[in-house]
């Protein structure tokens, strides 16, 4: 008998508790990594921070998914996941926010490269999604759009 | 003056003659009516969409600007008039010329009378059902069913359920169903006989955690996403899609726990999935996608044999195909207000479809008798309510109606009411596509109003927006209506605007499509000033005023004749000759 989808949800919002002691953390522990990454204002600026000066190549085995346009911008559902090989890195930016890097996922060799986040967007913005997999990095693009409600009919 | 039946059936004899396009199946056999063709194939798919809860005949006049761009320009179902039927091979003049147009559109309904009303739809579908063996047959609605009358907002949308259990839906899906409270969806949903079907409506997680239902818990559907159905020897599997902007286009607040969207990832792996582990003969979807989404979709996702759609309704006489990476896909568009029954025979063997007739058949009540047991049903609903919506409020002067892609003159009645009514400098009306059509002459009754206004978020405001707030809203409307992916369009119209004119770029981006914005004195808008605009409808919160259908029927009252001869059309820029407009 499979535990079903609710008592799932419960019993993981246990662990809930253990991310939270990650915000008592020294700060010059957290600080050692992606910093200038997060703190970086431009998104090629976040990138380089992140990863470096490594070419990055466009590729259609990465899967974004995410409203087209989101029902409410304070709370948009995005998971990426991708097919790619040997993914040590999957990270997420919007390029109009002041700072573009949203998320970065460090990919163990036996986790499935499938993440899932709610990130706040403000307006219409790109998602870019980097994948860093043997020494390369792969794009992935896909716009969500924040609109005032509208008209259907 | 209408018609005698001889001479209906001798102007069809007329445009069976002229000939449809080759290999398009003719809906008119020159010797016999436009409901008689006989059988085809193994199975009988039919398909309503969009009746907007019409359950007596009406009018409905089709758009005369629908417009395309990009690689939507010139393609079904942005057509209208003469290049529509051009594209379809149909005779000016003839019934289904008059059914899919607007051309010469108020002598045309004079002489061809009134369309739909489920007595005469129900007498149309028992009829393809019992032509073809009824047990070979289906009837799938598209949704938009419990929303769009004053009895459909009286009942919640249950009178409803009632019609569609008589007229013998087996699968829905929806749109307008979910601005009734999530409970009351429920409830009606339980009273539906047949299946309500959506992959795209999963019920949101921290809902699910505090103990939301759901149909399945593991994958988050709300309801079921697909249902099979055997229909004699050969098994079609219905997947649904709900309308994927529901929380956006229409208020959230009414259904909390549920989440939309196209999810077009999720389509295709239920597709393969269905097709796997059923291995049914077909796969077909009922969607409220809008035609744009639909095809779009087509091409991105593999194996579906049929999309019926709905949402934006286009009266397509005959099915787009979609080529893909696995075969392709049919992708059908049946109107609105119960003013058409798509009918599709499928031969089926290896490898799904293999070939198919499709039918959109207008619904002439005149040549449709009732169907005595829905006629009576209608009554029992209509009885409580009758003097309230026979309650005349004034004369059309001119033919009234609302569909076109910026402005229709029953829309600047609406306008002009709230303008006048609440003291606005300007005033907003949704582009929606749902209200029947009014010739000159007639009386308009409450229940034409309701037509046109009746819905769960009614109420009016009056409030002062800036400049630039106004230009922001116009601009936002206009991307939902042309962007040129049609998966960030929501469908409808553009927003309708009193006391207002704008121009137009719809070529242009987000954001850069709106200028000239002017009052009506001429005075240009200025971004930083304060505007006094009434409008109702809100998405958002519910607003102060009264319900719109008030604020219309006052001001036709105070009336008396009411005469729209002239539209407010903005100004058009870059749309040079388009066939999705007709200028004349």
């Amino acid at each position: 008998m499979g535990i079903t989808r609710r008592d799932f949800c419960k019993s993981v919002a246990g662990s809930a508790a253990s991310v939270a002691v990650l915000a008592f953390m020294p700060g010059n522990l957290l600080a050692s990594w992606s910093e200038k990454a997060f703190a970086a204002s431009k998104l090629d600026d976040a990138i380089a921070a992140k990863f470096g000066s490594l070419p990055v190549q466009d590729s259609t085995a990465i899967q974004i998914k995410a409203p087209e346009i989101a029902e409410n911008g304070a709370f948009v559902p995005v998971s990426v996941s991708t097919t790619i090989p040997g993914v040590t890195n999957i990270s997420i930016f919007t390029p109009a926010n002041f700072s573009p890097m949203i998320a970065s996922f460090d990919v163990l060799p036996r986790m499935i490269p499938d993440v899932s986040l709610r990130m706040r967007m403000a307006k219409t913005d790109n998602l870019v999604v980097i994948v860093q997999a043997g020494g390369k990095l792969y794009r992935a693009t896909r716009e969500v759009k924040v609109t005032i409600g509208g008209c259907g009919g | 003056m209408n018609l005698s039946r001889r001479e209906f059936l001798r102007i069809l004899g007329f445009a069976g003659a002229a000939g449809l396009l080759p290999g398009i199946a003719s809906a008119t056999g020159s010797s016999s009516d436009l409901y008689d063709f006989g059988r085809f194939g193994d199975i009988r798919l039919m398909h309503i969409t969009d009746t907007h809860a019409q359950l007596m005949p009406i009018y409905y006049r089709e758009p005369s600007m629908n417009l395309g761009l990009g690689q939507a320009f010139g393609r079904p179902p942005h057509l209208v008039t003469d290049a529509f039927l051009k594209y379809y091979g149909i005779a000016p003049g003839t019934p289904l010329a008059h059914a899919f147009t607007a051309i010469n559109y108020t002598d045309a309904a004079q002489r061809f009378g009134k369309v739909g009303g489920f007595a005469h739809l129900k007498t149309l579908v028992d009829r393809m059902r019992g032509d073809f063996g009824a047990d070979k047959t289906l009837l799938l609605d598209g949704g938009d069913t419990w929303q769009g009358s004053g009895t459909a907002f009286w009942n919640r949308g249950m009178d409803m359920v009632e019609a569609c259990n008589l007229l013998g839906v087996d699968v829905m899906t929806g749109h307008w169903e979910f601005t009734y409270l999530e409970e009351e969806v429920l409830k009606n949903l339980a009273a539906f006989k047949g299946d309500f079907v959506a992959q795209n409506i999963k019920v949101k997680e921290e809902a699910l955690f505090s103990g939301a239902k759901a149909f399945d818990e593991n994958t988050g559907h709300a309801f079921r996403p697909y249902v099979v159905k055997t229909l004699g020897s050969h098994r079609v599997a219905v997947i649904g899609q709900a309308f994927p902007y529901t929380p956006i286009a229409n208020p959230a607040r009414f259904i909390p726990d549920w989440t939309f969207g196209i999810n077009a990832s999720d389509m295709q792996e239920l597709v393969d999935s269905v097709r796997a582990k059923e291995k049914p003969d077909a796969v077909v979807l009922i969607s409220h996608n809008g035609m744009d989404v639909d095809i779009k979709l087509a091409e991105v996702v593999s194996g579906i044999d049929v999309i019926f759609g709905g949402h934006t309704h286009d009266g397509v006489p005959q099915p787009f195909l979609v080529k893909n990476a696995k075969g392709r896909t049919l992708v059908t568009n049946a109107g609105s207000n119960g003013k058409f029954l798509g009918v599709i025979d499928l031969k089926l063997g290896e490898g799904g479809i293999r070939e198919f007739q499709y039918r959109l058949l207008p619904v002439f009540s005149n040549e449709l008798p009732v169907h005595q047991g829905m006629q009576a049903l209608i009554d029992k609903i209509r009885a409580p309510y009758l003097q309230k919506l026979q309650e005349p409020l004034a004369t059309a002067g001119s033919l009234l109606y609302r569909r076109g892609n910026f402005d229709g003159p029953f829309d600047q009645l609406i306008c002009d009411a709230l303008r006048q009514r609440n003291d606005a400098q300007i005033s907003l009306s949704p582009g929606f596509r749902w209200g029947t059509t009014i010739l000159p002459g007639q009386t308009i009754t409450m229940e034409h109003v309701l037509d046109q206004t009746c819905m769960t978020y009614p109420e009016t405001y009056v409030r002062d927006m800036t400049g630039q707030q106004i230009k922001d809203i116009l601009e936002d409307v206009a991307d939902n209506l042309f962007n040129l992916d049609p998966f960030y369009q929501q469908g409808g119209d553009m927003v309708r605007t009193g006391g207002l004119s704008y121009r137009i770029d719809p070529t242009a981006t987000m954001g850069k499509r709106i200028d000239n914005m002017r009052l009506e004195n001429g005075k240009p808008v200025e971004a930083s000033k304060n505007y006094r605009v009434a409008g109702w409808a809100t998405v958002g919160a519910k607003s102060p005023g009264e319900p719109v259908w008030d604020t219309v029927a006052a001001y036709l009252k105070d009336k008396k004749v009411v005469e729209v001869t002239k539209l407010h059309t903005p100004e058009l820029k870059n749309i040079g000759s388009n066939p999705g407009i007709d200028r004349s």
